[in-house]
């Protein structure tokens, strides 16, 4: 095919990219680009051009080998619900925008931290792009049918590719200054790559299978009169065993911690749920792109049979070998796809990392301190474009300059080694809380030169041809360090051998300098909150503990710096709404603060964001114990809410009864006054008989008033008893007086036979407010002829009972405990309305239950009511 | 001369209520609870009823539904006199079937002309 021919195609196709990228951005409402589908396929970012050549090479050359790549995700991936839902909701929180903000954030804000995960990230990341690169460039190669390399950059299609790949991750990756911004232009085109790789990888899947053979057994057969068949399609014993789950092990991290992955993941995530559909949706896609590579490898193993042919360029060679140019051209595609999906995410990733984590925190902060806000946004996002460019140029010439003549696999499991130094300080994060940031950085520093001496230097001596024995007798001919079986360890390949020595020291000197040093307060903080989650997610702002000075206008000025006034006005407007704070407080509170860093970590990083608060800001040194009380008692603080809220309703429902308790006497008042007043010639009975009215129906608004009042004070416990040592005798008969000629008018009998003395401590006019109340009711109800009332005590061990009798009809069975409720009327009472508020006997059981004692209420048999009341004897 | 029966626990807010009707030459009947009411209703047919709602045993919402549920009782128009005044009580009465829903306390004024409103309107 002419190379004029493919440029067209490729830049036709770019030009659908960006035009799809464009139109997510203009269009991110839309429900095309918010779905769990487009979240999903942009996961599948996971599958770079590695996936597309590489697997079928090393499936060609070592067999199964190239599943445990994929095996790993597929294994982890349905813990997601619970493992990545902690890490997404810490991430948003915190408006982390990169891993190294993620760890840096962990280990206390940790300036240095967050820098040497940076250059982690780069070093493990560059190389693999370029090894993307390589990848255009070589099957660019192959289908226009070049043979020589162009020597000159500026005859390079893969440069302009590349600096088109930088213009575009540039473009749409600084449309906000804010990083943890999600990037929906970008993911919907890389969603949409992922569909275009699969569906030609599958297309050309069953183009070998079905077209060039027969079906998958007639491949088979084909291929296993091949020599070395059957050892490339076992396990290999136990040795094999070993290295199957290393690298299972490898790439579950890797689907982790890959910049990219985090960025897509994480980063990109618009709502929890989506995970749910991640976790069967994205091992099925692994699975179908997985299909077929083991028959492409067998394929091409049976048809390039004895000849000199690249196993990662089975995939483009088939079709190309039978003259489908155009199979072969969507082959080419969908590599090219898979690879600068690649590109533009890590790209992205690693410049928002470099960015925030290295540049502005070691560069720039001082200048950003100090001039205007439009000129810092400006800058921040200049930053980025220009490490997304400076990332991929390095990229290209590191594949230009060095000969990366390895499998395409072992780069990329080089990278993945690398990234995998991460682990322990990530994965100990979340679930350790001793983890500490030293133990954190000596632990990647190790586990970093052991991948160095075991795996990158003895690389680097083989592709360039150095001539040394450091490789086959060890440093200083020393047996034991040999690189490729440090300590005599034999049973591993070089990958999984460096994984697993880096990996072991990695782990065990973070743990063990965890454990020896403390780690300062501020990330014993962070790792309460981080370990502790989803207990304290809830509490946002509240969980952040912090103790000493701040000012709120310098904290605004700050924020207006990097912000602008429009931004920074808006976020604390809605902060104080949000906490009900007045806008006029001067002095900032731990809320403000951290509210603020978060606010500046989406722009230039928590590191930078922190140092800058803090430069504003007068912190005090506080204790662990203290930072767990406060979390726990905010914690509380919220809880109680809950209650109050109960609380409040409760106290609306008693609100409305007291309205309507209220009303109906009013109602009364009002109709009779306007009769009054509008009414000349009512005669003077009538007249009488309405202001007498008008005058009951006033006290008992009053009264009605009073008892309210009387039962909020008793209930709020506002009001103290008045506890004094009383003759109960004394206070019963005290009580019974106004009632004697009421009962002389009824003829209603009393009786005081059993009347017995005790002293007992009680508020007394209380008590007496008690017996008043259940006589009158007594009087009211007793029997209108022959009435008897009878009041009497009963003195034991620890208390007295009072006890006030009725000869009258009772009380029903099913109301013998809802009289004592707030405005209960009995059913009885059809025809005289009680004098009373509904709220006596509310507030005889309220008053009784403060002496400690209990009132409750029988039927006498044969007929009548009796109320009885007990108050504790303290007989010391 | 028209019939208006007034149902009411209160015996105040009946007194004012009696001599007003009365004096406007209604011929008024009293009830002081539900059970009472349907006992009336029954016997002489009023033309309006004013229906308070919260009354012991038989309340106003179960009185307006006897009337409702017979064809010869279901004519005579009724005014809920309430202190129950939210909106959502509001809209309860009346969907039961109510021809009117006055709040307590009401002007006496007022009432008096809805009454008669209601009884000129065919």
């Amino acid at each position: 095919m002419s190379s004029f021919l493919v440029i067209l195609i490729i830049l036709v196709y770019l030009a659908v990219i960006f035009y799809v990228a464009y139109w997510a951005e203009k269009n991110s409402k839309s429900r095309w680009v918010n779905n769990p589908y487009i979240y999903t396929l942009s996961l599948a970012v996971y599958c770079t051009a590695w996936t597309y050549y590489g697997s079928v090479g090393l499936a060609a050359t070592s067999g199964l080998k190239f599943l445990t790549i994929y095996l790993g995700p597929i294994i982890i991936i349905p813990t997601w619900v619970i493992l990545m839902r902690k890490i997404i909701r810490i991430s948003k929180g915190n408006k982390i925008s990169t891993l190294a903000d993620f760890i840096s954030l962990r280990y206390g804000n940790d300036r240095f931290l967050g820098a040497l995960v940076t250059l982690i990230c780069i070093f493990a990341i560059v190389p693999y792009i370029s090894l993307q690169l390589k990848a255009i460039s070589e099957t660019f190669n192959v289908i226009t049918n070049h043979h020589i390399t162009a020597v000159s950059i500026l005859d390079d299609t893969t440069f302009y590719i590349a600096i088109l790949l930088a213009i575009f991750a540039a473009f749409f990756g600084t449309q906000h200054t804010d990083a943890s911004e999600r990037h929906k232009g970008i993911i919907t085109a890389i969603a949409l790559e992922s569909v275009i790789k699969l569906v030609f990888f599958l297309v050309i899947g069953i183009y070998v299978t079905f077209y060039l053979f027969n079906g998958p057994a007639d491949i088979y057969n084909k291929a296993s009169v091949l020599p070395n068949f059957e050892a490339q399609q076992t396990i290999d014993g136990l040795n094999g065993g070993f290295n199957w789950f290393l690298l299972s092990l490898l790439s579950m991290i890797a689907i982790m911690l890959l910049p990219r992955q985090f960025q897509v993941t994480v980063i990109e995530n618009e709502r929890e749920k989506y995970l749910k559909k991640v976790i069967w949706l994205f091992p099925l896609y692994l699975l179908l792109f997985n299909v077929f590579v083991i028959f492409i490898a067998w394929g091409g193993n049976i048809i390039f049979q004895n000849q000199q042919v690249d196993a990662d360029l089975f995939t483009l060679l088939l079709p190309l070998q039978n003259n489908n140019e155009f199979l072969a051209l969507l082959v080419f595609l969908g590599g090219f796809s898979a690879a600068i999906s690649m590109v533009v995410i890590s790209s992205l990733a690693l410049a928002t990392m470099l960015s925030n984590n290295l540049i502005i925190p070691y560069g720039f902060l001082r200048r950003f301190s100090k001039s205007e806000s439009a000129e810092n946004t400006e800058s921040i996002k200049n930053i980025r474009r220009i490490s997304i460019f400076l990332l991929i140029i390095i990229a290209y010439f590191f594949y230009k300059s060095f000969t990366l003549d390895r499998p395409l696999v072992s780069i990329g499991l080089i990278s993945f080694v690398v990234i995998a130094q991460l682990a322990p300080a990530f994965f100990g994060g979340l679930f350790w809380r001793r983890g500490s940031s030293k133990g954190a950085k000596y632990g990647i520093f190790t586990g970093f030169v052991i991948t160095g001496y075991t795996l990158l230097i003895p690389l680097i001596i083989d592709s360039q041809s150095i001539v040394t024995s450091f490789v086959d007798e060890g440093l200083f001919g020393i047996h034991i360090l040999k690189p490729y079986e440090l300590f005599g360890l034999q049973i591993f390949e070089p990958v999984t051998h460096a994984f697993f020595w880096s990996l072991l020291f990695n782990a065990f000197i973070y743990s063990l300098v965890s454990v020896s040093k403390l780690g300062s307060y501020r990330e014993r903080n962070f790792a309460e909150m981080f370990v502790d989650s989803t207990k304290y997610a809830s509490l946002q702002e509240g969980a952040y503990v912090w103790k000493g000075e701040a000012y709120v206008r310098d904290i605004k000025n700050v924020l207006t710096r990097f912000l602008g006034e429009r931004r920074t006005e808006r976020a604390l407007n809605l902060f104080y709404m949000k906490y009900d704070i007045d806008k006029k407080t001067q002095v900032a509170d731990a809320r403000l603060v951290n509210f603020s860093e978060k606010l500046l970590t989406g722009s230039i990083g928590s590191a930078s964001a922190r140092i800058l608060i803090a430069s504003v800001v007068k912190e005090e040194e506080i204790s662990l114990t203290e930072v767990l009380n406060i979390l726990d008692e905010t914690q509380k603080a919220k809880e109680s809410n809950k209650e109050l809220k109960e609380r409040d309703k409760q106290k609306d429902e008693f609100l409305d009864t007291v309205a309507h308790e209220l009303k109906t006497p009013i109602t009364s008042i009002r109709a009779l006054s306007e009769i009054l007043l509008a009414d000349d010639d009512i005669d003077n009975d009538t007249k009488n008989k309405f202001l007498t009215s008008i005058v009951s129906e006033s006290e008992r608004v009053s009264r009605l008033i009073n008892n309210i009042l009387d039962l909020e004070k008793l209930a709020t416990g506002k009001e103290k008893l008045d506890l004094n040592e009383n003759s109960i005798k004394d206070t019963i008969l005290k009580s019974i007086d106004p009632f004697r000629q009421l009962a002389v008018n009824k003829g209603i009998k009393i009786n005081l036979s059993e009347i017995n003395d005790a002293t007992v401590v009680y508020d007394e006019d209380r008590i007496q407010q008690v017996i008043v109340n259940l006589l009158s009711n007594a009087f009211k109800f007793s029997n209108e002829k022959n009435g008897l009332v009878k009041i009497s005590t009963y003195i034991n061990q620890n208390k007295v009972e009072i006890t006030v009798e009725d000869n009258g009809k009772g009380i029903e069975n099913d109301e013998l405990v809802s009289i004592f409720n707030k405005f209960y009327q009995s059913k009885n009472q059809t025809l005289i309305k009680p004098i009373g508020s509904g709220l006596g006997l509310a507030i005889s059981r309220q008053i009784i239950e403060s002496h400690n004692g209990k009132i409750w209420a029988e039927n006498n048999i044969p007929q009548g009511a009796r109320l009885t009341f007990t108050l504790p004897l303290n007989r010391n | 001369m028209k019939k208006i029966l007034i149902v009411d626990d209160e015996p105040n807010i009946v007194m004012s209520l009696e001599y007003i009707f009365k004096k406007e030459n209604f011929l008024v009947y009293i009830a002081r609870d539900g059970e009472e009411a349907i006992e009336i209703v029954e016997n002489t047919i009023p033309d309006i009823i004013l229906l308070d709602i919260m009354m012991p045993n038989v309340d106003g919402y179960q009185v307006l539904n006897y009337l409702k549920n017979s064809e010869t009782l279901s004519k005579i128009k009724v005014i809920f006199l309430s202190a129950k005044n939210k909106l959502s009580d509001i809209e309860l009465g009346l969907q039961l079937g109510a021809d009117k829903y006055i709040s307590k306390p009401f002007a006496i004024k007022n009432l008096v002309k809805e009454v008669k409103e209601l009884l000129n309107k065919k």
